[in-house]
């Protein structure tokens, strides 16, 4: 069996990613998903949070958010809506984001599509996070 | 006759012209490279999703409650979503023309049912706007073609779908086949057209199939709406480079034409002159 997978992360507008990996840690819809080479045939909704992943010894950070992921023999493909690397995230922008998601949570408006404020929450948390981390 | 000053301004004149679409050609063309790059990027993406909804879709038929789900939901067409994507700018030739007839030819074959607009581009937002409803537009969009924007435009349509205002979306656009030939493409994507199910892997799910099939729907609609917003961009520069390529080239032609005519004036001219100072001499005699 080979020692590494590949690891390829694609959202509409780029591909972000093809490379050789040893292993991944991949936020789920359903919770955290470990994958390592030789992993079983899995289908799943992919969440929002960090996805770490270890090539060459070295561990790597990126940020993703929704969208679904598959995994098959020798190759794990994650199809993101979005997926940033962490030199890539403005954090300006995600402090904004996450200001407007705390916000629009506090109110008490009626109509508060409460699903939608809280992954814009979390999607910015992440995105913060990761922005330090190169 | 033209004098000769009328026709030395006109070949100036038709010059400048073709320096214009010259440099437009060159434009459309370095334009052009970039749509096709966008459309190639979002091909992993795009070509992955579709497999696993299929994978998806056949592990999940038979479920009832997969099959129920509101992007699904075929009911008799009676008030119709039209999205046309047009572009911005004109000078590409017969791009927009085709769209717009596109798009009246579906008002007509859909006569009995009412048809809202979205508009998405400038050109198709003039021409419908006098002569159907417009359910909304959007400028701008091509200029640099995101996801988001994309997806602003989807979303619209699959509420107003949800709600029952409407009871299908079309899709109107020109589909890019190669730099020389765009085809108009009218297809509908709600309800969702899901791809043909046939189960490649045995895979484990982490989800119920039928749940991840409802969450995967509405961004399958998006990733449409974003595909023919990339398909629509690049064919537009290639339309209008091969237009501006043409009209480059009658350009030319008519500055030939023009130069030729120039020149028999001024031989005219000469002749007159030379045939002037003879007989004057001969007069002398």
């Amino acid at each position: 069996m080979a020692d590494t997978f590949e690891l390829e992360i694609a959202t509409p507008e780029r591909l972000l990613l093809r490379e050789q990996v040893t292993e991944a840690q991949i936020p789920g819809a359903s919770g955290e998903l470990g994958v390592l080479p030789g992993h079983a045939p899995l289908l799943s909704e992919l969440g929002i949070g960090p996805l770490s992943y270890v090539a060459g010894g070295q561990r790597r950070v990126l940020s993703v958010a929704g969208g679904v992921l598959e995994v098959i023999e020798d190759q794990v493909r994650v199809l993101a809506i979005s997926a940033e690397k962490p030199e890539e995230i403005e954090p300006g922008r995600a402090g904004r984001a996450l200001e407007r998601a705390t916000e629009r949570l506090r109110s008490t408006k009626e109509n508060l599509d409460y699903a939608r404020a809280l992954s814009a929450l979390k999607r910015a948390q992440t995105r913060l996070a990761l922005a330090g981390h190169k | 006759m033209p004098s000769l000053i009328d026709l030395r301004r006109r070949i100036r004149s038709v010059r400048n012209t073709q320096q214009i679409t010259k440099a437009m050609r060159m434009v459309a063309a370095s334009k052009l490279r970039r749509a096709q790059d966008r459309v190639i990027a979002s091909r992993p993406f795009t070509s992955g999703y579709r497999k696993l909804l299929a994978n998806v879709v056949a592990a999940s038929s038979g479920e009832v409650e997969a099959l129920s789900h509101p992007l699904l939901q075929v009911r008799p067409e009676q008030r119709i979503q039209l999205i046309l994507l047009t572009s911005d700018r004109g000078l590409a030739g017969p791009f927009n023309s085709n769209l717009i007839r596109g798009g009246m030819n579906l008002l007509e074959k859909k006569q009995d049912a009412s048809v809202d607009i979205e508009a998405v581009g400038r050109k198709g937002r003039d021409f419908f706007r006098r002569r159907a409803t417009l359910s909304g537009e959007h400028i701008g969009v091509f200029d640099k073609p995101s996801y988001t924007q994309a997806q602003k435009i989807a979303d619209k349509a699959i509420g107003r779908y949800t709600a029952g205002q409407v009871d299908a979306v079309y899709l109107i656009y020109n589909e890019f086949r190669s730099v020389i030939s765009q085809r108009l493409t009218v297809t509908r994507i709600l309800p969702a057209p899901v791809p043909e199910g046939k189960q490649t892997t045995n895979y484990i799910f982490e989800q119920p199939p039928a749940q991840l099939l409802g969450n995967m729907l509405p961004n399958y609609v998006r990733i449409m709406v974003y595909g023919a917003v990339l398909e629509s961009a690049a064919a537009e520069q290639a339309a209008r480079m091969v237009a501006m390529e043409s009209a480059t080239t009658n350009a030319g032609k008519v500055i030939d034409q023009l130069t030729l005519h120039l020149n028999r004036a001024r031989q005219a001219g000469i002749t007159k002159e030379i045939i002037e100072v003879v007989s004057g001499a001969n007069a002398l005699e």
